[in-house]
């Protein structure tokens, strides 16, 4: 399960940015083609954040849906699953939005 | 292990040549004693935007830039456990023996079988063993490569721990992703787990020799690859019998870079 790393990640990159801080709140941006499930790191963070700064704290996710353009007609689409196919028939498609794996803002005591 | 939450720590990660000394990961500060106090009331948010993977792929950058100027091709080769990855390797190792100089960095839980396996086909060879790591990493990779020592002009495959998930999302400093389906696995495999066939180079269909047994669909299954990885090259083959291996060479050849002076 990556999203243990993906969490450990969180954790890591938080303390560097903010040694020594006590962290209230995490506030994540994940979109739907990242390959993260928001309740997967859900269910790891607090096992990450054990014994560091963010012990705690809350985690806040933000889902982020997909947003393509086919590169054959033009047309921009959101499509319901992960694969992404265009309604002319294109599997041709430019991803625009869906793949944010983020770190929007944290909160701090 | 980290025996709380069982993730694998540095501590649980070794790297090494299979008749070499065991090198470990100096262990990782994820302590689990303290005192709880959760006091939160005089909150300020402070908006930072980092990438979560920020770091993996900043290492991978390192890695990309290290092997171009060693003039080493690396390519990350993915697969679900078992898809035959090394028999592959084991192939390509003999069949290209004289034309190309092979090296491999082998990802697996445990053990060193296919390092073994590795050496035994005359590669220079160096295993990760990532203990419940599910995937390899930037920072595993780029210790590996420094103890492998590929020569110019040469191949390094590192391939990867048998995961069609998580290795998906890790850069690893790699020029090429070559995934490896097998005929065994069923031909939805691409639509199951597009993640990994989405940002693959080249996709090889593996254990062509067993179609006859099987109701496997060639055609399905490259549909299914194209749905999700337009640009893709799809080549079936059987490492077992060495049918279609050919162009699979060819690509490989074309992406080796010339040795220089």
């Amino acid at each position: 399960m990556h999203e243990l790393a993906i969490a450990e990640s969180v954790v890591d990159t938080v303390t560097e940015r903010l040694p020594g801080a006590k962290v209230t709140c995490v506030h994540l941006e994940i979109g739907v083609l990242s390959g993260v499930v928001p309740d997967s790191i859900r269910f790891c963070f607090d096992l990450a954040a054990e014994g560091t700064g963010l012990e705690g704290a809350q985690l806040k996710i933000t889902e982020h849906p997909a947003h393509c353009r086919c590169r054959d007609c033009g047309t921009e689409f959101q499509p319901e699953t992960t694969i992404l196919l265009c309604s002319c028939g294109s599997a041709d498609v430019a991803v625009l939005g869906g793949e944010e794996l983020k770190i929007l803002s944290v909160s701090v005591a | 292990m980290c025996g709380t939450c069982g993730c694998a720590s540095e501590a649980d990660i070794r790297l090494f040549a299979p008749d070499g000394p065991t090198a470990n990961y100096p262990g990782h500060d994820h302590g689990h004693d303290h005192d709880h106090d959760h006091g939160d009331d005089a909150a300020r948010t402070i908006p930072l935007g980092d990438k979560v993977l920020a770091k993996n792929d900043a290492l991978a950058r390192r890695n990309r830039d290290w092997l171009l100027a060693r003039n080493v091709l690396a390519v990350n080769l993915m697969s679900s456990p078992g898809a035959g990855k090394t028999t592959l390797l084991e192939r390509t190792a003999a069949d290209l023996d004289g034309q190309i100089v092979l090296s491999v960095i082998e990802g697996d839980q445990e053990t060193a079988l296919d390092a073994d396996r590795m050496r035994r086909a005359g590669c220079r060879v160096v295993q990760v063993n990532t203990g419940t790591g599910c995937h390899l990493d930037a920072a595993m990779v780029g210790r590996a490569l420094g103890a492998l020592d590929p020569p110019g002009g040469s191949v390094v495959v590192i391939e990867n721990v048998g995961n069609l998930v998580c290795p998906a999302l890790f850069d690893l400093g790699e020029a090429y992703r070559v995934v490896l389906a097998s005929v065994t696995e069923g031909a939805d495999k691409p639509a199951k787990y597009p993640h990994m066939f989405r940002h693959a180079d080249i996709v090889l269909i593996n254990k062509t020799d067993l179609l006859p047994y099987l109701d496997f669909d060639v055609g399905d299954c490259m549909a299914g690859i194209k749905q999700v990885s337009p640009g893709a090259r799809v080549l079936p083959l059987s490492a077992r019998s060495g049918d279609g291996s050919g162009q699979w060479y060819d690509w490989l050849r074309q992406k080796v870079p010339a040795r220089r002076g």
